[in-house]
C-alpha cells in the first residue's frame, strides 16, 4: 500500500508538467509539444556531464543533490487519499515544511556562490518569497492539525475524512490556499515565469543559470516532486471533504495543478515583482483566516 | 542670413548655397532655436573636404514644416576645442560625441564626453573598451548589474550597466557601438546605385522600407527628375505595412515579456500575416527590393492591391480584438501603467522622436510636420499622441497607429485602383544611371515605424556620392530608455526596453 502511495506520487510528479504544457498549447491554439517531452529533456540532461565555474565551491556542487534529496524525502510523508505514506511520524508536517526550506536554502547558497549579480538577485527574491510563503504553509498545516488533532499527514487525512459537514468548507478553503502555494513554490505565473528568457525578471530560473547536465536535471526533478507533493496535499484536503479514496485524490492532484496552472499561465500576465509580496501576503492572510475559522469551529464542536 | 530654409519636398541644395558661419554664431543660432520646443536637430555631422572640415546641421521646424540648414567650418588640422552645445541642449549629445570620435574635434565643457561607437580616444592612447568610462556610484547598499554586451538571445550586442539599490534601478547606462559595420563608408565606396539601395535596406533590418525610402528620396532629389505620384502611393503603402507589422510584433513582444500567452500568440500570427502580405507583393517579407529610385520592380497590380486590402482589413479587425483584450486585462494594465515613465520635458530635452516621443505628449511626426509624397496630399496625417509617457502610453500609440495605418493603406489603394488599376506598371522601371547634381547636399526625411529616419547625401564636384550620413531614430531614443527605467524595479527593464524596441544596428552604423 505504501509503495502504491509513493508510486502514485511519482506518477503525479511526472504528469503535472505534461498536463500544464498540453493545457497551455490547447489554449494558445497550438499543436504543442508531446505530453512526455519534459521527460525526454530531463533524460537528455541526465546523460550529460556537468561543467563548473572555477569561482564556485563545494556548496554549488552539493546543492542539486540536497534539493533532490529533500524534495524526495518530503514527498514520502504525503498520503494519497486513504493510502498510507511510506514514512509517517507525529510532527512530520513540520519536517515536511523545513525539508523544503532546506532545499531552498541550499539553492540560494549555491546561487550566491557563483558570484553572478543575476543569481544574487534571484537568490534574494527567492529568500524573500520563501520567507513570506512559509507562514501560509505553516498556518494551513496548523489548521489541518487543529481540526484532526494530529500532527502527521497520514493521521490528519484519516481523521478529517469523517464526513463532518462543518469541516467541508474549511478543508476546501485549505485546498485553495495550498493550490496557491503550489503556484508560488513551483515558480509559476503570476509569481514567476518558468519560460521567460529575461534573466532580470527571473526568480527560480536565474538561480539555475550556472547549472547544466545532470545537476540541472536534479533541480528540475526536485521542482516536479515539490509541486506534486503540495498538489497532492491540496487534493487530499478536497478528497477528505468529498471522497477520501486514493483513486479520487491522485487524478485530482494532477488535474488541479495541471489545469489551474495551465489556464492561469495562458490568460494572465505575470505580476510586477513588487506585487508578488502582496500576492503572497494575501495567501498568508487567507491561511490565517482559515486557521481562525477552524479554531472557532473546533470550539463550537467542543461545546456541543 | 545665417541659414538656408528648405522643406522636405524641395530639391537638392548646392553646397555653396549653404551659409557657412562662424562657430560663435552657429552656437547662438542653435541655442536660440533649440530653446523653443518647435525645433529639434535632425542631423549634425562633420565632413572633411580637402584641408577643411565642414559641419552641417539640419534643424527641423515642426510648426511650419521648414528644414533649416546651416554649417560652420574649421581647418582640418585645427585642434581648438569648440564650446559644447550639449550642456545646454542634451539632444546634441550623440552628434557631438560622433564628431569628436570620428574627427578628433574636441568640445569644451561637454558634460559627458564618452565614446559613441568607438571606444578608442585619440587623445588617450590607453583608452579601450576595457576601461570604458562607465558612470559609477559608490555606497554600501548599491550594487551594479552588468548585462551584455553579448546578448543572451540572438539579437545584437549592447552593454547595459545598472546601478541598483536592491531591486530599484538608480541609473542605467547603455553602451553601444560593438558592431563596426562601416555602413556609411560602404555607401561612398561604390558607385553602383543598386548596391547603394541594397545597403540602405540593410541599415536596420526591421526598418528596411523606411531607410530605403529615405535614401531613394535623397537620391531622387539629387537627380532632379520628377517622380511619378503613383510611386509615392506605393511607397506610402509599403511604409505603412512595415509600420503595422512592427507595431503588432512589439505588442506581441510586450505580451511575451509579461507572460501573457494569448496576446503573444495572437500578435505573432498577425505579424506573420502582415509580413507575408508584403512578401506576396514584392517577394521579401521585410520589403527589401521594393523601394528603388524613380520606379519599381514590383508594381502594384489590381490583384495585388485587392489582396493587400483584404489582408489588411482582416489584420486590423483581429488586432483590434487583441487590443481590447489587453486593455481590459487588469493583470496587464498593472504591469504597463505608470511603468517606465519618460516625462514630456525630459523627452523634449533629449530630442526624442517617433512613437516613443508621441507617447510622452511630444507630437513629433514627419508625416504631419514635414509631409512628403502622398502625405499631405491624399492623406492628412494627425499624429497619435498619448500624455502619460509610460509603457501603456507607448503600447497605446502602437495599437492606435496600427488602426491608422490600416486605414491609410486602404485609402491609398482605393485611389490607386481607381486611377491606375488597369495599367501594367504606371510607376515605370527603376533608374540607376541618371547622374547626380555635383557638389550638392540632399536629404531624405521619412517617418519610419520607429520614428524620424534621416539620410543626408553629399556629392562631390564630379557628381559622385561623397558621403551618406544616416540617422536612425534610435540614436535619440536610447537615452529615453535609460531615463525610463530610473526608479523602476530592475525586473521591469525588459518591458520598458520592449516598449521602445530600439535598434542596435541603426545606432552602430
Amino acid at each position: 500500500m505504501a509503495l502504491l502511495n509513493t508510486l502514485l506520487l511519482l506518477l503525479a510528479a511526472l504528469c503535472i508538467p505534461g498536463l500544464i504544457n498540453r493545457t497551455r498549447a490547447l489554449l494558445a491554439g497550438r499543436k504543442g509539444i508531446r505530453f512526455a517531452q519534459h521527460l525526454y529533456d530531463v533524460g537528455l540532461l541526465l546523460r550529460k556531464g556537468a561543467v563548473y565555474s572555477p569561482t564556485t565551491s563545494v556548496l554549488f556542487r552539493m546543492a542539486p543533490s540536497v534539493i533532490l534529496a529533500t524534495s524526495l524525502l518530503a514527498m514520502l510523508f504525503i498520503p494519497v487519499g486513504d493510502l498510507r505514506p511510506l514514512v509517517s511520524f507525529e510532527g512530520d508536517l513540520v519536517a515536511f515544511a523545513y525539508l523544503l526550506a532546506l532545499g531552498r536554502g541550499a539553492l540560494i547558497l549555491a546561487a550566491m556562490d557563483t558570484g553572478s549579480s543575476f543569481e544574487g538577485m534571484g537568490a534574494s527574491r527567492e529568500a524573500l518569497y520563501g520567507a513570506l510563503v512559509e507562514p501560509a504553509l505553516m498556518l494551513t498545516f496548523g489548521t489541518l492539525a487543529l481540526l484532526s488533532g494530529h500532527t502527521s499527514f497520514a493521521s490528519i487525512f484519516e481523521a478529517d475524512a469523517t464526513g463532518d459537514a462543518k469541516l467541508l468548507i474549511v478543508l476546501l478553503l485549505a485546498a485553495y490556499v495550498l493550490t496557491k502555494i503550489v503556484f508560488t513554490e513551483s515558480g509559476r505565473v503570476p509569481v514567476d515565469d518558468p519560460r521567460t528568457h529575461l534573466e532580470l525578471t527571473m526568480i527560480h530560473e536565474v538561480m539555475c543559470l550556472d547549472y547544466c547536465g545532470v545537476d540541472l536535471a536534479y533541480i528540475k526533478m526536485s521542482v516536479w516532486l515539490k509541486s506534486a507533493a503540495l498538489s497532492m496535499l491540496a487534493a487530499d484536503a478536497v478528497a477528505a471533504a468529498v471522497c477520501p479514496r486514493w483513486w479520487f485524490a491522485a487524478p485530482l492532484a494532477v488535474l488541479l495543478t495541471g489545469l489551474s496552472v495551465g489556464i492561469v499561465e495562458s490568460t494572465q500576465a505575470r505580476n510586477k515583482l513588487v506585487r508578488n509580496t502582496t500576492f503572497i501576503l494575501t495567501i498568508t492572510a487567507l491561511a490565517a483566516l482559515i486557521f481562525f475559522t477552524g479554531y472557532l469551529l473546533r470550539l463550537n464542536i467542543g461545546l456541543q | 542670413m545665417n541659414y538656408l530654409v528648405t522643406d522636405n519636398t524641395a530639391g537638392a541644395l548646392r553646397l555653396e548655397e549653404i551659409p557657412e558661419i562662424a562657430y560663435a554664431d552657429f552656437y547662438d543660432l542653435l541655442d536660440g532655436w533649440l530653446a523653443d520646443p518647435r525645433y529639434h536637430v535632425a542631423h549634425y555631422f562633420a565632413l572633411p573636404s580637402g584641408d577643411r572640415m565642414r559641419f552641417y546641421c539640419l534643424v527641423l521646424d515642426d510648426a511650419e514644416g521648414r528644414v533649416l540648414v546651416t554649417s560652420h567650418a574649421m581647418d582640418y588640422y585645427d585642434d581648438t576645442a569648440l564650446p559644447s552645445l550639449t550642456a545646454r541642449h542634451p539632444q546634441l549629445h550623440p552628434f557631438e560625441r560622433e564628431i569628436a570620435e570620428h574627427y578628433g574635434i574636441r568640445f569644451d565643457g561637454q558634460p559627458w564626453p564618452k565614446p559613441l561607437r568607438f571606444s578608442f580616444d585619440r587623445y588617450d592612447r590607453r583608452s579601450s573598451i576595457d576601461n570604458y568610462p562607465f558612470y559609477t556610484m559608490s555606497g554600501g547598499s548599491l550594487h551594479e548589474v552588468n548585462v551584455g554586451p553579448i546578448h543572451a538571445g540572438i539579437i545584437e550586442p549592447g552593454a547595459f550597466r545598472f546601478i541598483c539599490n536592491g531591486e530599484q534601478v538608480l541609473h542605467l547606462e547603455i553602451a553601444l557601438g560593438y558592431q563596426h559595420r562601416g555602413v556609411e563608408a560602404a555607401f561612398a565606396a561604390t558607385e553602383n546605385r543598386l548596391r547603394q539601395m541594397c545597403l540602405a535596406e540593410a541599415v536596420a533590418g526591421d526598418s528596411a522600407v523606411a531607410h530605403a525610402t529615405a535614401f531613394a528620396e535623397a537620391i531622387e532629389k539629387l537627380t532632379g527628375r520628377e517622380r511619378p505620384a503613383q510611386l509615392d502611393r506605393e511607397r506610402a503603402v509599403a511604409l505603412e505595412l512595415e509600420r503595422m507589422a512592427m507595431q503588432i510584433a512589439d505588442t506581441g513582444a510586450l505580451s511575451m515579456d509579461t507572460g501573457y500567452q494569448l496576446g503573444q500568440v495572437a500578435c505573432e500570427a498577425l505579424r506573420t500575416m502582415t509580413i507575408n502580405t508584403t512578401q506576396a507583393w514584392c517577394g521579401n517579407r521585410f520589403g527589401k527590393g521594393l523601394i528603388r529610385p524613380h520606379g519599381t520592380d514590383h508594381p502594384l497590380t489590381a490583384e495585388r492591391s485587392a489582396m493587400i486590402r483584404k489582408n489588411v482589413a482582416e489584420i486590423a479587425r483581429r488586432y483590434d480584438e487583441v487590443r481590447r483584450d489587453i486593455e481590459s486585462s487588469p493583470s496587464l494594465l498593472a504591469r504597463f501603467e505608470q511603468c517606465g515613465v519618460v516625462p514630456h520635458e525630459e523627452m523634449r530635452r533629449i530630442g526624442g522622436v517617433g512613437q516613443a516621443a508621441r507617447a510622452s505628449a511630444l507630437a513629433r511626426d514627419i508625416r504631419a510636420s514635414h509631409p512628403w509624397g502622398s502625405y499631405g496630399k491624399c492623406l492628412h496625417h494627425t499624429p497619435v499622441v498619448e500624455e502619460t509617457g509610460d509603457v501603456m502610453a507607448r503600447l497605446t500609440v502602437r495599437s492606435r497607429e496600427v488602426a491608422q495605418s490600416a486605414h491609410y493603406i486602404d485609402r491609398l489603394l482605393e485611389i490607386y485602383e481607381q486611377k491606375y488599376g488597369k495599367l501594367e506598371n504606371p510607376c515605370g522601371e527603376p533608374d540607376y544611371t541618371t547622374s547626380l547634381t555635383p557638389s550638392s547636399l540632399s536629404f531624405g526625411l521619412v517617418e519610419g515605424w520607429r520614428g524620424e529616419t534621416c539620410h543626408v547625401v553629399v556629392t562631390d564636384a564630379e557628381g559622385r556620392l561623397a558621403a551618406c550620413r544616416i540617422k536612425d531614430p534610435s540614436l535619440h531614443n536610447w537615452l529615453a530608455l535609460a531615463l525610463a527605467v530610473r526608479g523602476e524595479g530592475i525586473s521591469d527593464f525588459p518591458i520598458c526596453n520592449k516598449s521602445f524596441n530600439l535598434s542596435y544596428c541603426g545606432h552602430d552604423l
